[in-house]
């Protein structure tokens, strides 16, 4: 399986992601330049973490608009398995793939540190992988991840299993203080309905060794090569 | 030929919490205008173009799909020519 991971201009965490798959999982991996509109065969797409145009306007609200992505939500929208990490889910949520939005952390002040997130989830391909019950040790490094939704979508991402992590304490257990941004329920991370799109701001890229302070971020990454080593091969 | 001149005005919409709106009113009220209960922001655009007939179209059009985000913001356009 091959894994593809965008660069914007001010993408930062791109190599990070691309390290995370080619020295950790061992699989193959790709840049793919956000001027150009081939995706390159990918199974995976990550859209990585940094400040897209510099943040201009709004996190991820002009990154939407590059040639790369036209064919990122073509094939969101086919089923296509697409990982939007950090300043990647402020483009996901730009697009229209996800919904709800991000603004700035409630007490204003960018937040990079580690915290853990409570899988709500399992049957997914980001996290088929994760030991059940075990809270994820992954550092957050952002100023907008502050999840905002309507009603009507929260009750629709709580009903369908679309809420994928959430901000606990390192027992797995949601609460307020766990919450590091202001997120609406202590959302860190959701899918779409088909489950194929993933949003999370934590970066499971930069948790990939012991030495970083954890190694817990492998969960994510084996997930997604679960998902599809697990499958004959050609399907899909 | 005068150039046409659109201001767009963007906004939280009501019930979204504006952080640093209320930072702001923090401090006014600490410097002594503890008067003003409730401080918004908001920011705005300036926009020219030569004089076209679908002019209020486009500028809705560019509103939706780039100016604001209409999950959390609202906008108004104010044409001045």
């Amino acid at each position: 399986m091959k894994f593809g991971v965008v660069t914007f201009p001010g993408s930062n965490c791109d190599y990070d992601a691309y390290a995370a798959v080619k020295f950790v999982v061992n699989r193959e991996v790709a840049f793919l330049w956000h001027k150009s509109e081939s995706l390159e065969n990918c199974d995976v797409v990550i859209l990585p973490g940094g400040f897209s145009y510099g943040d201009y306007l709004r996190p991820g609200a002009i990154a939407r608009f590059s040639p790369i992505m036209k064919s990122v939500i073509r094939f969101a929208r086919s089923g296509g398995i697409v990982a939007g990490i950090c300043n990647g889910f402020q483009v996901l949520v730009e697009s229209g793939l996800l919904p709800g939005a991000l603004l700035r952390n409630s007490h204003l002040r960018f937040s990079c540190k580690h915290i853990y997130l409570k899988v709500e989830n399992y049957n997914t391909p980001f996290t088929n992988a994760c030991p059940p019950g075990k809270a994820l040790k992954i550092p957050i490094a952002h100023g907008d991840g502050n999840y905002y939704t309507f009603q009507s979508d929260l009750d629709d991402l709580q009903r369908h299993g679309r809420v994928v992590f959430t901000y606990a304490t390192a027992d797995g257990e949601v609460t307020a203080p766990a919450n590091p941004n202001g997120s609406l329920a202590n959302i860190a991370g959701i899918s779409n309905r088909e489950g194929n799109i993933l949003g999370m701001m934590p970066h499971p890229e930069r948790a990939m060794e012991k030495v970083l302070g954890s190694a817990d971020g492998v969960y994510v990454f084996n997930s997604l090569v679960g998902h599809f080593e697990k499958q004959p091969a050609n399907a899909g | 030929m005068s150039k046409a001149k659109a201001i767009v005005y963007i906004r939280l919409k009501p019930g979204v919490l504006d952080p640093q709106g209320k930072t702001i009113g923090q401090a006014m009220a600490n410097m002594g205008y503890g008067e003003f209960s409730s401080v918004r922001s908001g920011r705005f655009f300036e926009l020219e173009c030569d004089h076209r007939p679908d002019l209020e179209k486009r500028i809705d059009e560019v509103c939706r799909k780039l100016l604001a985000n209409p999950v959390v913001e609202t906008y108004k356009v104010e044409l001045l020519s």
